[in-house]
């Protein structure tokens, strides 16, 4: 097979300036993969700085209410900067650092990925700046102070729907211009090889843990395994931990207002996406038939974008992966059992996953385990979650805020 | 006649040739047809025609925002066929190649799409994010359709990946000037200079150079030192400033004696 594919997803569309700096990536990306020390030293920099391993919570009330199998919570809320994105993020610094370069770039949806590229230019001490959507830096304003106090440069992106997939054409549009000194951190399993099979093989931590707590907890492998899908580098995470085993494997995609609208992003269920090759990779994209994007919906900003990663694409057309869709409304329920049965606060975006969960596990034996990869915390979407249950006392608390300042 | 022979054939006449680029539908077809008259008129060898892509990733601000208006007005790849079409019968002295984003074509079929741009008698296609490793099949289905698929020399790009960059491709190869996207404009410095001749080493194709060219002195720079002069943004802007009508004038200035 042709390098950078998965059967016949991936590739690497870069424009020709791009070349000798793939060529480099590539050179240093394989070295890091034929040094085992390399890959201790990540564990340990992710043990002392970011709280791994995170726990694999059994979700027992959860469990007796839905009355089937047996739900367990990996969780990566309690990752440092409150997502997986972090794992991803500090892989690549270090792989940054012995490449020399001084200066990083990243694309943010949600903000969660800008966030941790922010950290962790901060701790590596690089130069950084971020990407974001207009529409994003509006519904993600307390991401972007956070990046900003971290000593990031944050440029709203106004091209095209601008969001997510704006945010990654800016980059690029960046990286082409000042890749000498500049590295593109790119947020997901997706772009132009080896951003797929890098951004995957660092979020596989997430999966190599989980499968030793399940047996550690469980007494032997789940029965299904579900995560959200955006990009697709959370779900590769966890997934690559039982991959070869008798699992099944579960990716819920946004299904926004429904999946008979226009307004969602789901790319494997649904009839809006078709194959394609835009932002440097060959994938199922949202798009209509002259392959001009289509604009997406998501109450989950990280959820909220066109392509999937091109190793779902693949795992999903061989039928290893099974796809699903949760809309808005669902999240939003599923989200509130999470919080009163178990006090835990999934993100919008690891929300989907719980949904799909929530639907199957009743139908499930009692002795039978499953996973849900809880991608990210919500409580730091306080802004978002709060508006999307339209809370009043919340509302009242920001008037009354609004006219201190005003005064 | 083949794509190179036709500008080594041109080139015995002119000290340098011009290419010009339009984005279709921006701002209208109309005004397309206006713009490519006078820039035919005034002695355009090559223009690129942009099919508006939603994602155009190697496109600075000003192309960027074209591409936007013209999908906003509702120009479909189809509308694009059908202008190219006349375009071609209507100005035979001018050498027509699409550029666009690889989507559109794969979308379209990569087959389809390029026998039917060798059908309505366009030149080549302009393919910035398709590299040759990627491009296999459009490479080799263009030359057998008497197609000219463009390849890209960059200021990052080493003596040996010019070589083989330039041996896939065939017309003419597109000098990228400098890093980074179109619009902003090039310095023409020692460095432009030997960079030049770096290139002009590596292929026997003519060299087009291209991003930031925009005036009388920049192609004045590029004579005997390249080929072909590409003139991008600075056209949109001209018209996005003066209108069509000033289009005319600008091509005459660009290669009039100073
Ligand atoms: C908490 C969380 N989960 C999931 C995602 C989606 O990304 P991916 O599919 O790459 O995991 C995001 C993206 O921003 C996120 O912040």
């Amino acid at each position: 097979m042709k390098k950078g594919y998965f059967g016949q997803w991936g590739g690497a569309f870069i424009p020709e300036v791009l070349h000798a700096t793939f060529v480099q990536l590539n050179d240093e990306y394989k070295k890091l993969r034929q040094d085992p020390a390399f890959w201790q030293e990540y564990i340990d920099l992710m043990g002392n700085y970011s709280c791994r391993p995170t726990p694999l919570t059994f979700a027992e009330n959860l469990s007796d209410y839905l009355g089937g199998a047996r739900i367990y919570i990996k969780r990566e809320d309690l990752n440092h900067t409150g997502a997986h994105k972090a794992n991803n993020v500090m892989g690549q610094g270090l792989l940054v650092r012995r490449m020399g370069k001084k200066r990083v770039i990243a694309e943010t949806g949600a903000g969660q990925h800008g966030v941790a590229t922010a950290t962790m230019a901060a701790r590596f001490g690089f130069d950084c700046t971020i990407y974001m959507g207009e529409e994003d830096v509006a519904r993600q304003r307390p991401n972007v102070f956070w990046m900003e106090k971290l000593g990031a440069t944050v440029v709203p992106v106004t091209n095209g729907s601008r969001t997510l997939k704006d945010a990654i054409n800016e980059a690029f549009r960046d990286w082409v211009t000042t890749m000498d000194e500049t590295h593109y951190v790119f947020g997901t399993a997706c772009g132009p090889h080896p951003f797929p099979e890098m951004v995957a093989w660092f979020q596989s931590i997430i999966g190599l843990e989980a499968r030793k707590q399940i047996i550690a907890q469980h007494g032997r492998m789940p029965a299904r395994v579900y995560a959200c899908v955006g990009g697709g580098s959370n779900a590769m995470g966890i997934f690559q931990g039982f991959l070869d085993e008798d699992v099944e494997l579960i990716g819920v995609e946004a299904g926004g207002k429904g999946l008979d609208t226009d307004q969602h992003a789901s790319r494997m269920v649904g009839d809006r996406a078709a194959p394609g090759v835009a932002q440097g990779y060959k994938t199922m994209f949202l798009q209509d038939d002259d392959g001009q994007m289509r604009s997406t919906h998501s109450i989950a900003a990280g959820l909220d974008y066109v392509g999937i990663s091109p190793i779902l694409s693949d795992l999903g057309e061989q039928g290893r992966v099974r796809f699903e869709a949760a809309t808005d409304t669902e999240v939003l329920e599923a989200l509130t059992m999470s919080m009163e049965k178990e006090g835990i606060i999934p993100a919008l975006e690891s929300s989907h996953a719980f949904v799909q969960a929530i639907k199957e596990a009743p139908k499930m034996d009692r002795d039978e385990a499953i996973i849900i990869n809880m991608s990210g915390r919500g409580d730091k979407d306080i802004f978002t979650i709060a508006h999307a249950f339209d809370d009043p006392s919340w509302k009242q608390f920001i008037i009354d805020r609004a006219d201190s300042y005003r005064r | 006649m083949k794509l190179d022979d036709d500008l080594r054939r041109r080139l015995e006449t002119k000290k340098i040739l011009l290419m010009t680029h339009l984005v279709l539908g921006y701002p209208s077809f109309d005004t397309n047809r206006e713009v490519i008259r006078q820039m035919a008129a005034n002695g355009v060898d090559c223009i690129e025609l942009q099919i508006p892509f939603s994602e155009p990733m190697a496109d600075g601000p000003v192309i960027v925002k074209a591409n936007q208006d013209s999908l906003a007005r509702g120009t479909r790849v189809e509308d694009c066929f059908a202008f190219a079409a006349r375009m071609v019968t209507e100005f035979p002295q001018v050498n027509f190649l699409f550029m666009t984003y690889y989507n559109i074509v794969f979308r379209y079929g990569e087959t389809g799409f390029l026998e039917r741009a060798a059908e309505i008698g366009l030149q080549g296609t302009i393919l910035p994010d398709l590299p040759p490793e990627e491009g296999e099949t459009y490479f080799g289905a263009s030359k057998d359709l008497g197609l000219a698929p463009i390849t890209f020399f960059t200021p990052t790009s080493t003596d040996e990946r010019m070589q083989e960059v330039a041996g896939r491709g065939a017309g003419f190869v597109y000098v990228v000037a400098r890093r980074g996207v179109t619009g902003a404009h090039t310095e023409m410095d020692a460095g432009l200079t030997g960079y030049l001749d770096r290139c002009r080493a590596a292929t026997e194709l003519p060299l087009a150079v291209g991003f930031g060219i925009a005036s009388r002195d920049d192609v004045a720079m590029l004579e005997g030192r390249a080929d072909m002069a590409v003139i991008g943004t600075a056209t949109i802007r001209l018209i996005d400033e003066k209108g069509a009508a000033a289009v005319g004038g600008f091509i005459a200035g660009l290669l009039q004696k100073g």
